[in-house]
């Protein structure tokens, strides 16, 4: 095996971007994650679905500390919204990376190995694929799969189904890029010697693909994936402003801040706090995605690393 | 190059087909019928009608006769929830508006994009370098819908200098392409800018600099026409975010698109409908990329799009 990236450990704390994106990114997922014991069990004060119906559009306040993010028109407080809202988002980011991520490693092997028919028949259709109207093919698929799965997987639970729904939707049609890079990478690592070694020594295609394929490409996948969530996260968030995501009294950042959108916008009484909250942390997360995406892509870049 | 043309040709209709097949498979799977509402019980006899009229009786009765009648009669047929609509009529209304709102959002994403892509790159490290990034950073990681309300309360709300929505006049136009073209810009203005710092870097700009070419000269005809290349393949994929961009914006701005309907059609179980757009839009976005690849071959002679 090549090594792939030489002193990445080293290098990988001394890139600023990826310093400060995996940071910040660590800090989002520790407020969101660590708050869930708080927001998760009902009756709690920071109850994610608790209503104060006396307390409708009231600004951020310290006072009662579940107003600190202010509260909707139902009179829920936005704070344990935005931090469940945001474990919601972010697990919608990762596993339909992970779906983008199998597929399009999937296809990018096949395709990069066994070249030929094979190869030209699955570029074909990623290249269709590209052009196609997929925000089309994601609001069909979350319609068209979500009753059946919530019907024979779920036995009836509703947010489980649609949560699974939603990211294997956004999943289906985000692992085109990744099917390109990885048979680029398969296609240029085929010629090298390890790999014909590997294949004289009567190594079956498996097992290629498993041991020596494989651990060459952790570098652009880890990047793709890196970069596939974020884009996830906004897809979702685009699919709740057509009423199509996740399903209230579940929040998600991109829900709250398509909630939010009108109330703030109004200009004779505005409750910023409605879109300015959930829009920071939303946007906070996808640069600090994105800086450790493009950080990495560096990391992984062989060009810069033979400077 | 008459015969890529010629194959992508020949390949056109099969995707087509293709799109139809997966699109009708995806709304048939879906529950629910278009004549039926939960709350409201229909009776069989009006179902039975309804059903022989549209042909809907058995999908493979559906499946077969649709597509016969698109092509034959150039006709998409009744909608099956906008009674006394046909999806011709749906079309004929928000196709327009969303096309002419999309190709100046692209016109507007290309020129800008290039130009502040290049100049960034030129004055590398520079504030308008920094403003650049800026912008493709808001582009990358805003949602669409917030932007455009943001776009929308200052300069309607405030600024009191554009209308807050409708279609028709050019000052309605002037937010809602700005608002779509937000995202694409910041890709094109990304990629502008990486490619035009590939291409500053490389012998012939020492060449034509040492020549004593003005610098413009240099920038504009002899980097652009390469750096420009990256972002022309891009295009394709442009395009299909402006679509997807253009539902919320349209929906921000109260435009009467496609998209509203697209939405509907889904939620409706529509199925005329949501054939019909899925082929127009389909069709357009394919249309594009064959003359985007066309294109590439003309703008970089050195490419063999052929592949072989």
């Amino acid at each position: 095996m090549i090594e792939v990236a030489p002193n990445f450990s080293r290098r990988f704390f001394a890139d600023g971007r990826v310093r400060l994106g995996g940071g910040l990114l660590l800090l989002m997922l520790m407020i969101c994650v660590l708050t869930l014991p708080f927001t998760i069990p009902s009756g709690g004060m920071f109850y994610y679905d608790r209503q104060d119906r006396t307390a409708s559009q009231v600004g951020p306040q310290l006072s009662p500390v579940w107003m600190a993010f202010g509260t909707d028109r139902l009179g829920h407080g936005l704070l344990s919204r935005c931090m469940v809202g945001g474990a919601i988002s972010l697990t919608v980011g990762v596993a339909a990376a992970t779906v983008s991520v199998m597929l399009g490693v999937g296809v990018g092997l096949l395709a990069g190995y066994c070249g030929g028919w094979i190869d030209n028949l699955l570029m074909r259709t990623v290249d269709v694929l590209f052009g196609l109207p997929y925000i089309l093919l994601v609001v069909l698929l979350k319609v068209a799969i979500e009753e059946p799965m919530k019907k024979y997987l779920f036995h009836g639970v509703g947010p489980a189904a649609n949560l699974v729904v939603l990211f294997t939707a956004i999943g289906l049609v985000s692992w085109l890029e990744m099917a390109r890079v990885i048979r680029g990478q398969v296609l240029s690592l085929r010629t090298l010697p390890f790999i014909e070694a590997a294949y004289a020594a009567g190594i079956g295609p498996g097992r290629i693909f498993l041991r020596h394929l494989l651990p060459n490409l952790v570098g652009p996948i880890t990047v793709y994936a890196t970069l596939t969530i974020p884009q996830a996260i906004l897809q979702e968030s685009f699919l709740s402003f057509l009423g199509v995501g996740v399903q209230p009294p579940l929040p998600t950042w991109g829900s709250l801040a398509a909630d939010g959108l009108m109330p703030a916008l109004n200009p004779i009484h505005s409750s910023w706090w409605l879109l300015v909250f959930p829009c920071t942390l939303l946007a906070m997360t996808l640069l600090s995605l994105n800086f450790l995406g493009d950080g990495l892509r560096d990391l992984f870049d062989p060009k810069r690393i033979a400077k | 190059m008459a015969r890529f043309i010629a194959w992508r040709l020949v390949q056109f209709p099969l995707i087509l087909a293709i799109i139809y097949l997966v699109t009708f498979l995806l709304a048939w799977v879906a529950p629910g019928s278009p004549f039926e509402r939960a709350e409201r019980k229909i009776d069989p006899m009006v179902l039975h009608q309804l059903q022989t009229q549209f042909h809907a009786e058995h999908w493979y009765q559906f499946l077969a006769y649709y597509p016969v009648r698109v092509i034959t009669t150039g006709n998409f047929g009744p909608s099956m929830a906008y009674l006394g609509w046909s999806v011709n009529d749906v079309l004929a209304s928000g196709l327009p508006v969303s096309v002419t709102l999309g190709l100046i959002a692209m016109t507007i994403a290309c020129v800008g994009g290039c130009f502040i892509g290049v100049l960034a790159a030129v004055r590398r490290d520079g504030l308008l370098d920094y403003a650049s990034l800026a912008i493709a950073l808001t582009g990358i990681s805003l949602p669409g819908f917030v932007a455009a309300g943001v776009l929308l309360t200052i300069f309607s709300d405030h600024l009191h200098w554009f209308p807050s929505g409708g279609w028709g006049s050019f000052s309605q136009l002037v937010l809602p392409s700005i608002a779509l073209s937000l995202m694409p810009l910041a890709y094109v203005a990304r990629l502008s800018r990486a490619s035009m710092l590939d291409v500053l870097e490389s012998d012939f700009v020492r060449t034509a600099r040492a020549k004593g070419l003005s610098n413009t000269r240099v920038v504009w005809k002899h980097c652009f026409r390469i750096a420009f290349l990256p972002v022309f393949s891009y295009l394709g994929p442009a395009a299909a975010a402006t679509l997807t961009g253009s539902f919320v914006v349209e929906q921000v701005f109260n435009l009467p698109g496609l998209g509203q309907h697209f939405v509907n059609a889904v939620t409706n179980r529509d199925q005329t409908l949501i054939l019909g757009t899925v082929m127009v839009y389909s069709a357009f976005l394919l249309t594009l990329n064959l003359l985007v690849d066309i294109g590439y071959a003309f703008i970089d002679p050195r490419i063999d799009v052929t592949g072989n």
